[in-house]
């Protein structure tokens, strides 16, 4: 049997293999190389080496996006994780209508990020108007708080869910335990449940970190990158290279851009994962 | 319990990338309407060529795609139309091009535009629809290498409600210059309460409405400066009639439906709503509105007219409307033999053939620069001609000419926050933005 398996292994890793190779690896690959030449259409590159990386540096716009990135994605992380840790305290405490209030706290994932965006951009334009602000497209601070705002709403269910599973696989006997041992329900939080939920907590920050980062249509559709690419992210950034600039000197700009920015990404998440994974504790 | 994170983390990824593919195939779904001859596309290109037309202009999608097939049925050559969404046209194009079986037939947006796409450009200079052009002035030229051809005229201007402004007590011919139309508006405004209508409709920045400003607005200083300075393009605008530029903002902004803080929201529908309400008598758009402003329910021809755009600059008894196009065919030199040459003809059917001209002046509502063209239906279009032939000089489209996007974006941004705000230091901006956007973005597109 065990031979069997391993002689027709290949067979069965093929299709996805193919899939992978031609989704993913060549145009990686392509895109790497397309980092390093000038063109319009990318069958028709000029090889030119290392000029777009330099010019992705003398670009404040890029620089500016990375910055606005950054203090995004620290708001927004430890603010969704926050708040589903909580909510899924709440909704493990076996309250009455505590499906409801899961599958309703669950919801608003459902609905994809454009339509979101453009829902919360009316939303976010009507109160500022009444409150007599400056409306979304010239006031950057509005638009920093109302991404993250319209992060968490969509976030918060989905974190939430994973937390819930975390906390109720907390053994019991662990808890109860803690409370012979006169443990207050504060300290049996943080020295039992915290440490037991240590692995849905290294997923969940790593979610949110990498969606952080990655954020786009959110982002295009809330403020798309108004007042002045104030509010742009990353990646808006490097669309905006891409596509709303005419002539070729752009396109590979955009490409080192994205290329660089695939690093960055790939970077911080492991030395995320490496953080919160050494704090996992075994069973 | 790892099992079961893991099987969770899994559905969750797997979930993500789901949604991650709808995001991210909305690129495929843009190109949407194609038609049935595209099939043959591919089986026929071989033998005698074939067309493939990626339209810039949704509005005349079904046009272009009934004259595809009139011209299949009259040749046998396959034509195939695809429209580009609104917005997308460079980003379809982009893609379309690299692929095999690229489009034959695209368009640029003059000569900003034509810098993206004038390694693909097939030179047309020898070319029958070349020849057919009534002005040299309609071609994208450089030197001797014709790389683009202009096929439509268009004209924009202030369209007026004229029923409402009899109603407050004035006709078009009370406007005559600026200061009239100040005059006007800000009268109009001062009994705003008791008319039950504004002067002009909102100057709504929102991304479907700002180009009415930040690119054709921003044209009559422009070229009102080129005029000045005997000049057709710059590396460096100088923004001599900025002031002006700032009088009419003003005047639009506080003479308008809405506050002006809450322009940045306000859509070009917001805008064309307004006017079809009758809640405005001036509105600023081009010909193309016309079908929109006329259709079910709307405006008769004895209600509309258009006049120029005065912001008190030049000789203003003759200052027609804004006329030019921003709209080229080119002809893609990376395709087949045959298939340039069944674009050429297809091209030239267009604009000399009975049906051709037929279907583009009255289906489509266009003003073709070529000998054969059929008088059009469209008011605007017919008052251009009235204004051109009472001697009055049409303001030319040199906004082909601003550096780049992001120099309109630029300038747009100014703008809308000076209208909800409006001191000096806030309209400083709006000309930091014109005239120091211009020398740099001008620099960054062509300085490599």
């Amino acid at each position: 049997m065990e031979k069997a398996i391993k002689r027709w292994s290949p067979l069965f890793v093929l299709p996805t293999l193919l899939a992978f190779t031609i989704g993913f690896i060549i145009p990686f690959f392509e895109g790497l190389y397309l980092s390093f030449c000038q063109f319009t259409t990318v069958k028709n590159a000029k090889f030119t080496g290392f000029g777009n990386y330099k010019k992705i540096f003398s670009d404040l716009t890029f620089l500016s996006s990375f910055k606005f990135t950054v203090l995004f994605a620290v708001a927004s992380i430890v603010l969704i994780n926050v708040i589903a840790f909580a909510l899924a305290l709440l909704l493990t405490r076996k309250l009455k209508g505590t499906n409801i209030f899961r599958t309703i706290f669950f919801m608003p994932n459902l609905i994809g990020g454009i339509v979101l965006g453009y829902i919360w951009q009316i939303l976010i334009n009507c109160v500022l108007s009444i409150v007599g602000q400056p409306l979304l497209a010239l006031n950057s601070s509005a638009g920093y708080w109302g991404l993250i705002i319209l992060m968490c709403w969509q976030q918060i269910g989905y974190m939430m869910i994973i937390y819930i599973a975390g906390l109720q696989n907390v053994s019991d006997d662990l808890l109860e335990a803690a409370q012979i041992d006169g443990a207050t329900p504060w300290q049996t939080l943080w020295k039992v449940k915290l440490p037991m939920v240590m692995p849905s907590i290294t997923i969940c920050v790593f979610l949110t970190l990498t969606n952080s980062f990655k954020l786009f249509d959110q982002n295009l559709a809330l403020t798309g990158g108004d007042p002045n690419h104030m509010t742009e992210m990353l990646a808006l950034n490097i669309y905006q290279t891409f596509y709303a600039r005419a002539g070729a000197q752009w396109k590979g700009l955009g490409q080192a851009k994205a290329v660089l920015f695939c690093l960055l990404v790939i970077v911080i998440s492991v030395l995320q994962l490496r953080a919160t994974r050494k704090r996992e504790v075994q069973q | 319990m790892n099992k079961k994170l893991l099987a969770l983390t899994l559905s969750g990824a797997l979930a993500a990338s789901m949604l991650a593919g709808c995001g991210g195939s909305s690129n495929g779904g843009d190109t949407s309407t194609s038609t049935d001859t595209k099939a043959d596309t591919t089986e026929a290109s071989g033998a005698e060529g074939s067309v493939y037309y990626l339209n810039f202009k949704p509005e005349q999608d079904q046009q272009w795609q009934d004259l595809a097939k009139a011209y299949t049925e009259e040749t046998g050559v396959p034509v195939t139309v695809v429209t580009a969404a609104s917005g997308n046209y460079e980003t379809t194009l982009m893609s379309e091009m690299g692929k095999s079986g690229a489009p034959t037939l695209f368009q640029v947006n003059g000569p900003v535009g034509l810098a993206n796409w004038k390694d693909y450009c097939y030179d047309l200079a020898g070319s029958d629809i070349y020849g057919q052009l009534t002005s040299d002035n309609y071609a994208l030229k450089e030197d001797d290498t014709v790389y683009g051809i202009a096929y439509v005229i268009e004209s924009y201007g202030l369209i007026v409600n004229k029923t409402l402004l009899e109603k407050a007590g004035y006709t078009i011919d009370d406007i005559q210059s600026f200061a009239d139309l100040k005059n006007v508006a800000e009268d109009i405004t001062a009994r705003s309460s008791e008319l039950g209508f504004a002067a002009f409709t909102s100057a709504g920045m929102d991304g479907s409405s700002d180009w009415r400003f930040k690119t054709h607005l921003a044209n009559l200083p422009i070229y009102f400066e080129y005029q000045t300075d005997g000049i057709s393009s710059t590396d460096a605008i100088k923004g001599t009639y900025l002031d002006n530029y700032r009088d009419m903002w003003d005047l639009y902004i506080n003479n308008s439906t809405c506050d002006p803080k809450e322009l940045s929201a306000k859509t070009g529908d917001d805008s064309r709503n307004e006017f079809l309400a009758g809640d405005a008598v001036f509105f600023q758009n081009g010909s193309w509105e016309y079908a929109n402003l006329t259709g079910d329910g709307g405006y008769t021809d004895d209600d509309l007219a258009m006049i120029p755009i005065y912001i008190g600059v030049g000789d203003e008894a003759n200052q027609g409307l804004c006329t030019g196009t921003e709209n080229y065919w080119c002809v893609n030199n990376q395709a087949d033999e045959a298939d340039i040459q069944a674009t050429l003809d297809f091209m030239n059917w267009c604009v000399t053939s009975e049906l051709g001209t037929k279907t583009m002046a009255d289906e489509m509502g266009f003003v073709i620069p070529f000998k054969g063209a059929q008088e059009s239906k469209n008011l605007f279009v017919k008052q251009d001609a009235e204004y051109t032939a009472e001697g009055k000089t049409p303001v030319s489209w040199n906004f082909t000419t601003m550096p780049s996007e992001e120099w309109k974006n630029g300038v747009g941004q100014a703008l809308t926050a000076y209208a909800a705000d409006q001191t000096d230091a806030n309209w400083a901006g709006v000309v930091s933005a014109f005239v120091d956007g211009w020398a740099t973005e001008y620099q960054m597109a062509n300085g490599q």
